[in-house]
């Protein structure tokens, strides 16, 4: 059995439910972040399948992958310093205790 | 005669207020006199052109001048034009009106001597002269109730001249409202017969008034009118503002009273009388109304001790009359008794002929009150007494025009009276015994106040007998010339110009009728002689025997205390202001209080989702996405 677009498809389905998952479910900011992570990748996924199995001679596919990757570690960096921000304030990097946005 | 002649009569007194309003006072306050020589000379101009217009009126066959009519202005297919109207009516009104008001003009140049406000006085009299003018010479109703509006504002302004002391105030203020009552029926029957007829022209709405309306639309449209006269002449139930009116200088009350204001209301039903008389019902409330009130306020003028208030009381009493004569032929013509062209004709001679004399010794009577309280400084009439020998000018002038209104023949009162008591005598009796006991009361309280002013021995404390002088020729001049006319006024051809009745001098006397009435004015003189000069009666005694009657008299039945109390306090302020309070305060500050206060609560309640927690957040961006993507699935 050739690996065909549909299994890419259900690849980057099932990292970007785990991420999701991982992004509403998890106390620890610095999971949620890695959990976004995972959803960003599972997008990436898609994106690289859908270039190589529907319209390989455009590079459309791989630039907006390299795009995401450059944001992505532009979001960890500046989302890693604003937990650290956090956690030197508050002692916590439990997402239910930052709550300082609470009517 | 150019048409120009009509329109500067009523110009020239407007002239006079602005010369004086925007060059006078701002820049010669020093001369203050100068305001007092322009205001007579224009007045002056006025009465010559007034003259000579009368002359017209008189040659020119009908007696009446047509003259141009201009479109003032065009609103879709509405054209409004203005005109003038110079019919003996009119002229009989113009002469009236700028001769009292010259004299009275030339008299207050010695009683407001001194006054600070003296330019502001001549400016409001100007303009008064000016609306009163402009009153009588409108040929259509929009104009005659600009001026009509005109003559109610300046007589504001006058009566509050004084506006310092809080009673001229009060009374500005009431006579402004009071008479606003009636002219909102007035402008409401203008609009209304506007709608009907499709004109405000006079001429036209004799022949369309009749013609368009229904019967109990023309009543109502008449009596419509009818308010705003009543209101203007101070006729029963809005009579209330005419005495209080007495707080203005005195020689704005002689104005007032004589020639302008009160005198517009007459006129009004005069001008307007082939329409009242084409409906029985409205004509009839003009004779009731004018009838009773002529009886109701001689009962109050019997017992006040103010000399002005008598005076007013007699002016309301007197306005009754005109409207009784005008009412009583009125009767007669919407009976079928009187053929309408000559019957039309006699009920506006009869009315204004007595408005013609009632004016020239109505004023005399005010400007000698005005004299008696230059010498004496009060008008309490028990504070005089005695003033004849220091005043003999006053008191001969005051004792002519008292005749006179007593209806003492060969007096001027006499013959207008006479035509008056006649007509009501033939269409309505009851008013017509009315009217015979109020020439009784008349003639009592006029001589009442004859007696207890210038009979006897002063009595006030205020300065000796000696300090009693005469006034100023400036004041005596313009009397002596009222009291010759309110002799000799009677003699003039008025009523005959009118279309009326022409009187023959001793042939009046072969009546009954004039015998009745002057053994009754007779009567009297002779009770208030014997009560207030011989005190062959005390009149403390009568009092006390007819205290009942007194108290209510003295009260004016109590009139003023059931308006302010009843009407004004119960009704508007507890009632219809407590209501539209209510309403405000409840309707619609509560819709936007409500409104207000919702969204306050509804914000209450829904930030209760906003928890800060970022996964809270998350997962209703996720359901969010879902409904969407789920919408285009089921929807597509």
């Amino acid at each position: 059995m050739a690996i065909a677009l549909e299994h890419f498809l259900i690849l980057s389905a099932i990292l970007f439910s785990i991420g999701l998952y991982g992004v509403l479910a998890k106390r620890n900011a610095v999971a949620i972040l890695m959990s976004i992570e995972l959803m960003l990748n599972a997008v990436n996924i898609a994106l690289v399948a859908f270039w190589r199995y529907v319209a390989p001679t455009l590079l459309t596919g791989q630039v907006f992958v390299i795009f995401i990757m450059v944001v992505a570690a532009a979001e960890v960096a500046v989302g890693l310093a604003i937990i650290i921000a956090i956690y030197r304030s508050r002692e916590t990097v439990d997402a239910e205790q930052i709550d300082l946005m609470k009517w | 005669m150019p048409p120009e002649v009509a329109l500067a009569i009523f110009l020239l007194p407007f002239l006079s207020f602005v010369v004086i309003a925007f060059v006078i006072r701002p820049f010669l306050n020093n001369r203050p006199q100068l305001s007092g020589y322009v205001t007579i000379a224009s007045i002056g101009i006025s009465l010559l052109l007034s003259l000579w217009v009368l002359v017209e009126v008189i040659k020119s066959p009908g007696h009446e001048l047509s003259m141009p009519d201009y479109q003032w202005l065009a609103i879709g297919d509405t054209a409004i034009h203005i005109g003038v109207t110079l019919d003996a009516l009119a002229a009989v009104m113009l002469i009236v009106v700028t001769s009292v008001s010259l004299l009275v003009q030339v008299y207050s140049q010695g009683y407001m001597r001194g006054d600070p406000g003296y330019p502001r006085y001549f400016a409001f009299m100007s303009l008064f002269t000016c609306s009163m003018l402009g009153l009588v010479l409108a040929d259509n109703l929009l104009f005659l109730y600009l001026f009509w509006e005109g003559v109610g504002l300046c007589s504001y302004l006058l009566i509050g001249f004084w506006f310092h002391k809080p009673e001229a105030a009060r009374a500005a203020t009431k006579a402004f409202v009071v008479t606003r009552l009636g002219d909102f029926g007035f402008l409401a029957a203008i609009l209304f017969l506007y709608a009907k007829t499709g004109t405000f022209d006079i001429a036209e709405l004799y022949v369309l008034a009749p013609a368009l309306l229904s019967a109990t639309a023309l009543t109502w449209a008449a009596i419509g009118v009818f308010s705003g006269a009543v209101g203007k002449s101070a006729q029963f139930p809005l009579h209330t503002w005419l005495p209080d009116a007495m707080e203005g200088p005195t020689p704005v009350s002689a104005l007032i009273h004589a020639a302008t204001m009160v005198a517009a209301g007459v006129y009004l039903v005069a001008r307007m009388f082939p329409v009242f008389a084409s409906s029985t019902e409205a004509i009839t409330t003009v004779a009731i109304i004018g009838g009773f009130t002529a009886i109701f306020a001689a009962s109050m003028g019997l017992v006040m001790n103010d000399i002005k208030r008598v005076l007013a009381y007699s002016t309301i009493s007197q306005l009754g009359y005109m409207m009784l004569g005008l009412g009583a032929v009125g009767v007669a013509v919407a009976g079928g008794v009187l053929e309408p062209e000559h019957g039309l004709m006699l009920g506006v001679a009869v009315g204004i002929f007595h408005l013609f004399n009632h004016a020239f010794f109505k004023a005399l009577l005010f400007l000698g009150a005005g004299s008696v309280n230059h010498a004496t400084g009060t008008f309490d009439m028990r504070e005089m007494g005695g003033l004849r020998k220091a005043m003999p000018w006053t008191y001969l002038t005051f004792l002519i025009a008292s005749l006179s209104i007593a209806g003492i023949w060969p007096l001027s009162g006499f013959w207008s009276k006479e035509g008056i008591l006649a007509h009501a005598w033939e269409s309505t009796p009851i008013l017509f015994y009315l009217a015979m006991i109020t020439v009784f009361m008349t003639a009592f309280y006029m001589f009442r106040v004859v007696f207890l002013t210038f009979g006897g021995e002063y009595r006030g404390q205020s300065e000796g007998s000696h300090g009693l002088h005469e006034s100023p020729l400036v004041m005596i001049a313009p009397m002596v010339l009222l009291a010759i006319l309110s002799v000799v006024s009677g003699w003039l051809p008025i009523s005959e110009l009118l279309g009326g009745e022409s009187h023959s001098f001793f042939g009046a006397l072969a009546s009954p009728l004039a015998w009745a009435s002057l053994i009754l004015a007779g009567l009297g003189i002779l009770l208030a002689y014997a009560i207030y000069s011989k005190k062959w009666l005390s009149a403390e005694s009568l009092r006390q025997r007819f205290a009942p009657l007194y108290t209510l008299f003295s009260r004016k039945y109590w009139l003023d205390e059931l308006y302010e109390s009843v009407f004004v306090v119960r009704i508007l302020i507890d009632g219809l202001f407590a209501a539209f309070h209510w309403f405000d305060d409840r309707v619609v500050d509560g819709v936007v209080n409500g409104v207000a206060g919702g969204t306050v609560a509804a914000g209450r309640g829904i930030r209760r989702a906003q928890t800060g927690q970022l996964q809270a957040y998350g997962l209703a961006i996720f359901i969010g996405i879902l409904v969407i993507v789920a919408c285009l699935f089921i929807f597509d």
